[in-house]
C-alpha cells in the first residue's frame, strides 16, 4: 500500500466514524408486532415531519420479538397483537409495563387461487379444518357449501402460516380454539403453535409474500397486507351467523362490547365478538410502554407521541384500513399517558 | 479384441464429452445468475436508491441510501479492530514464531475461518449486545470483524513468507534492526499480496447478512450514533426480498446488482493487483 | 530468520536482562505482535466458552436428549434439535449429491483436457461464483429456482417418481429439493476449484506410463490420475459439506420453514443456522434462547470436525504429492 497515501485515508475514516458517533438527536429504538407495522411506520414518519428530533426506529420482527427486546431492555418500547401474560410481566422487574392500545385490526384469510376472484366464504369450522389439514383441497364439500356459485378448483390447499413467534398468529388460533373443539384439543392457541400443516413465512410480510407467489395457497394477514398487495380475502361467519368481510365498521363494531368494559391494564380479546356486523377475527394492538423511563428526553419524547397517537395519529387509521379506537378507550389512555413516570 | 478397442474408444469419447458438459453448465450457471441480476436489478435501479431512505411499507419511492452508509460504516469498524489483528498476528507467524504458539494461533485461526457467520453472530451478539443492552453497528461490525481476521492473518503470513530471505539478510547485514527489516523491506515487497487479501476479506463480509441479525438489526432512518442500530444493505434484501411488496422487490433486485457488482468488481481487482505483483517479482 | 536473531544476541538470563532487550525494538514488536497472534487463539476460545456458557439452561434441561428429540416447542419450552440436524444433514447430502459429481466432472475436464488458458479461464469464472454472497443466492433461488420447481420440477418428479416415498405430498416450490439444489450451486466451486488443483498435482509421469500401457485417455484419467488424487477431491468435498452445512440466508429463503421430519424431498423443512436466524429475536426466556445456542454449538463442533477432516486430507495430499515429486 502506498505508504503517502495510509495515513490521510485513516484519519478519513476516523473522521467519519467520529462524525457519525458523536452526532446529536435521539434514535428511539423500538420492535415489535408486523401487524401494525404500516400504519406504526408511517406514524413515526409523520411525527418525525413534526418533531425533527425524535426519530423512532421500529423493527417489525414479530410480537414475540417485541416482547423479548422489551424484557432485555435493547429496545425502549415494544409491541405486540397479544397482551403479555402474567408470566411475561412477571420477568421485567425494574418497571410495570403499560399496555396502550393503539389501533384495532382485523386477520383476514387471505387465499390466491387459480381463476377464482371473488370473495370467499369461510366459517370457523372450514378454516379450521383446512389450518388442520383434514380440508385438503379447495373442492372440498364443506367449502362448496358455503360457497354455491364458485368454480373451486380440483386442486391441494397449500397452507401458510407464521414461522416466528406472532400476535397474529394468537388472534387467529384464539377464534379457531373459540370456534372448534377439535383445533382446541389438537393445537390450541398461542403466539407460536405447533402447526399441523403448511409453510411457514416469517412475519406478515412474509405469509403475505407467500401467498402471493404461491397458487391454490392461503394464509392469514392483518388487513393493511392484502390492502396494500391487492390480494384476495375472504369473509367470515360470526358468533351471529352472518359472513362479514374485516372492515372499519366491522371491526369497530367487534370492539364495542369491549370499550365498555375495557378493564383498567387494556388486556383484553374481541375475537368471536358479538354483534350481528361484528368481525369475528378482530384485536386490538398495544404499544408496550416502561412505566418508568429514566431518559428525560426519551420520556418526553414518547409521552408527546402517544398523546399525538391517541388523536391526530387515529386519523391516518381508516385510510390504511384499520379501525380508530373507541372514543372512552382514547379518554382512558390518556390518563395513562400521565402514570408513566 | 477390435471391438473392445472399438467399445473404449467411445467410452473414451463420451466420458470426455461428459466432463466437458459438466463445466459447460457449472459456467453457464454464474453467467446465469449474472444475467438475472444484471436483468432485473438494472432495471430497477435508479436515483432513488441511492439517495432516499426507505418509505412506509407499501410507499413506493423509496431508496436504500442508509443501508448503503451503513455497511460502509459496518465494514470500516470491521476492518479497523480485524485487520490489524491479523497483519500484526500475521508478522507474528511469519518473522518470529516458534513451535507451539504458532501451531494453536493456525489452528485457531483455520477454526474461525471455519465457523458459520450465523454462529459468529451469536458470538458477537453475547460479546457485545448483551453487555451494552442495545444492538448497535459495533456488534455489527464486531462481527463481521471476526471474519476478517482469519483471512488477514492467513494472507499476511502466507505473503511474508513468500519474500525471499535475500532480502531479509541483506537487510540485516546492513545493520537493520528486525523490526526495521520487517517494518521497511519485508512488507513493502509483500504490499500487493496483502492488500489482496485485505480487498478479498472486505469483500466476504461486504456479503454477509447472518452475522447482522441480531447484532446491528437494522434501521428505517441515518443511524446518529454508532450505538444505534443501523442498515444494511445485504439485510435490507433480505427483509425486501421475502415481504410481499413489489416495489421492495424492485429494490431487492437493485440492491443484490450493487452489492454482486461491489463484491466481483473486488474480486477482480484483487486478482489483477497479484497478478501485476507476481509479474514484477518475477520481471 | 530466527536463528539470525539469536546469534545476535544471547537469550536473557534476568529480569532485568530481559527488560533491558525490551527496550530495543525488537523485542517489542516481538511481543506485540505476539499478543496480536495471540488474541485470535483467546478469541476462539472465547467464542466456545460464550456457547458454551449461554447454552446453560438448554443443556441442564434436556441434557443430550435434547440431540435426539424431535419437539420444538416454544410455549411449552420443551425444544429438541433433531429435526434441525436432520434438515440440515440432508440438504447438505442433496446438495453434495448433484454438485460432487458435476463438479468433479468439470474439474478433470479442466485439469486433463482443457487447453491452459481455457482451463484458467474457467476456473477465474466458477472461483468468482465463490464469492456472491449467500442472501443473493437466495434472492434468485425465491424467484427463479423456487417457481420453476413448483410449476415443471416437482410435478414431474412426482409424476415420474412418485411412488417413492421422497417424492410425495404437495407440489409448493420451497423445501428441502430448493434448499439442496441452491446449496449446489453454492458448493460447485470448492469442489471445482480444489479438485482440479488436485489432479494437476498428479505428476506427468503417471499419466505417461499408462498412456504408454496402452490406455484411452479416459482410461489414464478415471483409473490412474483419479485414484491418485483421490484424498485432495475428498478433501474438497468436505470443505463443501462444511459450507453448506453453515449456510443460512439462501437456505432460509426457501426451506419453508417446517421444524418438522419429513420424509418427503418435496416438503418444506428447517435447518438449524435457518431456525436461528429465524427465531433468536423473539425467543422470550432462558430455556428457549438457550435452547438457539445450544442449536449454534451443534453447529460449530458439526463444521469444526468436517472442517478438520478436509484440512487434514487436502494437507495429505499435498504432502503425498511433495513426496512422489
Amino acid at each position: 500500500m502506498n505508504r503517502n497515501a495510509f495515513g490521510p485515508s485513516l484519519l478519513a475514516a476516523a473522521g467519519l466514524i467520529a462524525a457519525v458517533a458523536t452526532a446529536p438527536a435521539e434514535t428511539i429504538n423500538a420492535a415489535g408486532a408486523t401487524f401494525p407495522a404500516p400504519i406504526y411506520q408511517k406514524w413515526f414518519e409523520e411525527f418525525r415531519k413534526l418533531h425533527n428530533d425524535v426519530q423512532v426506529n421500529y423493527q417489525s420482527i414479530g410480537s414475540g420479538g417485541g416482547i423479548r427486546q422489551l424484557t432485555e431492555g435493547t429496545v425502549d418500547f415494544g409491541a405486540s397483537d397479544v397482551p403479555m401474560t402474567d408470566e411475561q410481566l412477571s420477568k421485567i422487574t425494574k418497571y410495570k409495563v403499560l399496555h396502550f392500545p393503539t389501533v384495532m385490526g382485523g386477520v383476514v384469510p387471505t387465499y390466491n387461487i387459480d381463476g377464482v376472484s371473488a370473495s370467499l366464504k369461510f366459517t370457523g369450522d372450514t378454516l379450521a379444518g383446512i389450518f388442520l389439514g383434514t380440508i385438503k383441497k379447495w373442492n372440498d364439500a364443506a367449502l362448496k357449501k358455503d360457497n354455491p356459485g364458485v368454480n373451486l378448483p380440483d386442486k391441494e390447499i397449500t397452507v401458510v402460516h407464521r414461522s416466528d413467534g406472532s400476535g397474529t398468529s394468537f388472534v387467529w388460533t384464539d377464534y379457531l380454539s373459540k370456534i372448534s373443539p377439535a383445533w382446541k384439543s389438537k393445537t390450541g392457541a398461542g403466539p407460536s403453535v405447533n402447526w399441523p400443516v403448511g409453510l411457514g413465512g416469517k412475519g406478515n410480510e412474509g405469509v403475505a409474500g407467500l401467498v402471493k407467489q404461491t397458487p391454490n395457497s392461503i394464509g392469514y394477514v392483518e388487513l393493511i397486507y392484502v390492502v396494500q398487495n391487492k390480494m384476495s380475502y375472504g369473509e367470515v361467519r360470526n358468533a351471529s351467523g352472518t359472513f362479514v368481510k374485516a372492515d372499519f365498521n366491522t371491526v369497530s363494531e367487534a370492539a364495542a362490547g369491549a370499550a365498555k368494559n375495557m378493564p383498567d391494564d387494556f388486556r383484553v380479546s374481541i375475537t368471536n365478538a358479538p354483534g350481528k356486523n361484528s368481525y369475528p377475527i378482530a384485536s386490538f394492538t398495544w404499544l408496550l410502554i416502561p412505566g418508568k423511563i429514566d431518559n428525560a428526553a426519551k420520556k418526553a419524547a414518547i409521552k408527546s407521541f402517544l398523546q399525538w397517537m391517541l388523536t391526530s395519529g387515529q386519523q391516518y387509521a381508516g385510510a390504511m384500513s384499520y379501525a380508530p379506537l373507541p372514543k372512552s378507550v382514547v379518554a382512558k389512555e390518556e390518563k395513562q399517558i400521565a402514570a408513566i413516570q | 479384441m477390435i471391438e473392445r478397442n472399438a467399445r473404449r474408444k467411445l467410452v473414451n469419447k463420451a466420458m470426455l464429452a461428459l466432463t466437458a458438459v459438466c463445466t459447460v453448465l457449472t459456467v453457464a450457471v454464474l453467467f446465469l445468475i449474472l444475467g438475472f441480476l444484471v436483468w432485473n436489478g438494472g432495471r430497477s435501479l435508479d436515483w432513488n436508491f441511492f439517495t432516499r431512505l426507505p418509505m412506509p411499507a407499501g410507499e413506493s419511492g423509496g431508496g436504500m441510501a442508509n443501508a448503503i452508509l451503513g455497511s460502509g460504516i459496518t465494514i470500516l469498524i470491521a476492518v479497523l479492530i480485524g485487520v490489524p489483528i491479523g497483519f500484526a498476528g500475521g508478522i507474528y507467524l511469519a518473522e518470529f514464531g516458534g513451535t507451539t504458539l504458532p501451531f494453536l494461533v493456525r489452528y485457531t485461526a483455520d477454526l474461525l475461518n471455519g465457523v458459520p457467520s450465523i454462529v459468529i453472530g451469536i458470538f458477537a451478539w453475547t460479546i457485545v449486545v448483551v453487555p451494552m443492552h442495545r444492538f448497535s453497528a459495533w456488534a455489527g461490525g464486531f462481527a463481521l470483524s471476526m471474519m476478517m481476521v482469519p483471512i488477514g492473518l492467513r494472507s499476511t503470513e502466507q505473503f511474508l513468507r513468500a519474500v525471499p530471505n535475500s532480502l531479509r539478510e541483506g537487510a540485516l547485514a546492513l545493520g537493520a534492526s528486525k523490526t526495521r527489516t520487517v517494518l521497511t523491506v519485508v512488507v513493502p515487497a509483500a504490499k500487493q499480496g496483502i492488500l489482496t487479501g485485505l480487498i478479498l476479506g472486505v469483500a466476504r463480509i461486504a456479503g454477509e447478512t447472518a452475522p447482522l441479525l441480531f447484532t446491528s438489526l437494522n434501521n428505517q432512518f441515518w443511524s446518529q450514533k454508532l450505538n444505534e442500530p443501523i442498515a444494511t444493505l445485504p439485510l435490507m434484501i433480505y427483509t425486501h426480498a421475502i415481504s410481499p411488496y413489489e416495489d421492495w422487490h424492485r429494490q431487492a433486485w437493485a440492491a443484490g446488482l450493487v452489492l454482486l457488482a461491489l463484491v466481483l468488481v473486488a474480486n477482480i481487482a484483487a486478482r489483477w493487483i497479484l497478478a501485476r505483483g507476481v509479474s514484477a517479482q518475477r520481471g | 530468520m530466527a536463528g539470525i536473531a539469536v546469534i545476535a544476541a544471547p537469550p536473557p538470563s534476568t529480569p532485568r536482562d530481559f527488560l533491558r532487550r525490551l527496550k530495543s525494538g525488537d523485542q517489542i514488536a516481538h511481543l506485540v505482535t505476539l499478543i496480536f497472534a495471540a488474541s485470535v487463539f483467546l478469541v476462539t476460545l472465547l467464542l466456545v466458552y460464550e456457547l458454551w456458557i449461554h447454552s446453560g439452561a438448554s443443556r441442564a434441561k434436556f441434557g443430550l436428549g435434547f440431540l435426539f428429540s424431535s419437539t420444538w416447542d416454544p410455549i411449552a419450552e420443551k425444544f429438541g434439535a433433531l429435526p434441525f440436524i436432520y434438515g440440515t444433514v440432508l440438504t447438505s447430502f442433496l446438495a453434495l449429491l448433484i454438485s460432487v459429481p458435476l463438479g468433479v466432472g468439470a474439474a478433470i475436464f479442466l485439469a486433463e483436457l482443457a487447453p491452459a488458458r481455457l482451463s484458467n479461464a474457467c476456473t477465474f469464472l466458477v472461483e468468482l461464483l465463490a464469492a456472491v454472497p449467500s442472501v443473493i443466492f437466495g434472492l434468485l433461488a425465491m424467484f427463479t429456482l423456487v417457481p420453476l420447481l413448483r410449476e415443471y420440477g416437482e410435478p414431474f418428479l412426482k409424476n415420474t417418481l412418485g411412488f417413492l416415498p421422497l417424492f410425495q405430498g404437495p407440489a409448493y416450490g420451497v423445501g428441502y429439493l430448493a434448499a439442496g439444489l441452491i446449496l449446489a450451486i453454492m458448493t460447485f466451486p470448492f469442489i471445482i476449484s480444489i479438485s482440479r488443483e488436485a489432479l494437476l498435482a498428479v505428476p506427468r509421469e503417471q499419466r505417461e506410463a499408462a498412456l504408454a500401457l496402452g490406455a484411452t485417455k479416459w482410461e489414464s484419467t478415471w483409473q490412474v490420475v483419479v485414484p491418485h488424487a483421490r484424498l485432495g477431491i475428498i478433501g474438497s468435498i468436505f470443505l463443501a459439506l462444511a459450507r453448506a452445512l453453515g449456510e443460512t440466508m439462501a437456505v432460509t429463503m426457501v426451506i419453508g420453514n417446517d421444524p418438522g421430519i419429513h420424509a418427503s424431498l418435496l416438503s418444506p423443512g428447517y435447518t438449524i443456522a435457518a431456525v436461528i436466524a429465524n427465531e433468536f429475536t423473539e425467543a422470550n426466556g432462558d430455556v428457549y434462547q438457550s435452547a438457539l445456542v445450544e442449536l449454534g454449538l451443534v453447529l460449530f463442533f458439526l463444521t469444526m470436525i468436517i472442517n478438520a477432516a478436509a484440512r487434514l486430507l487436502i494437507l495429505l495430499t499435498t504432502r503425498k504429492g511433495a513426496k512422489q515429486a
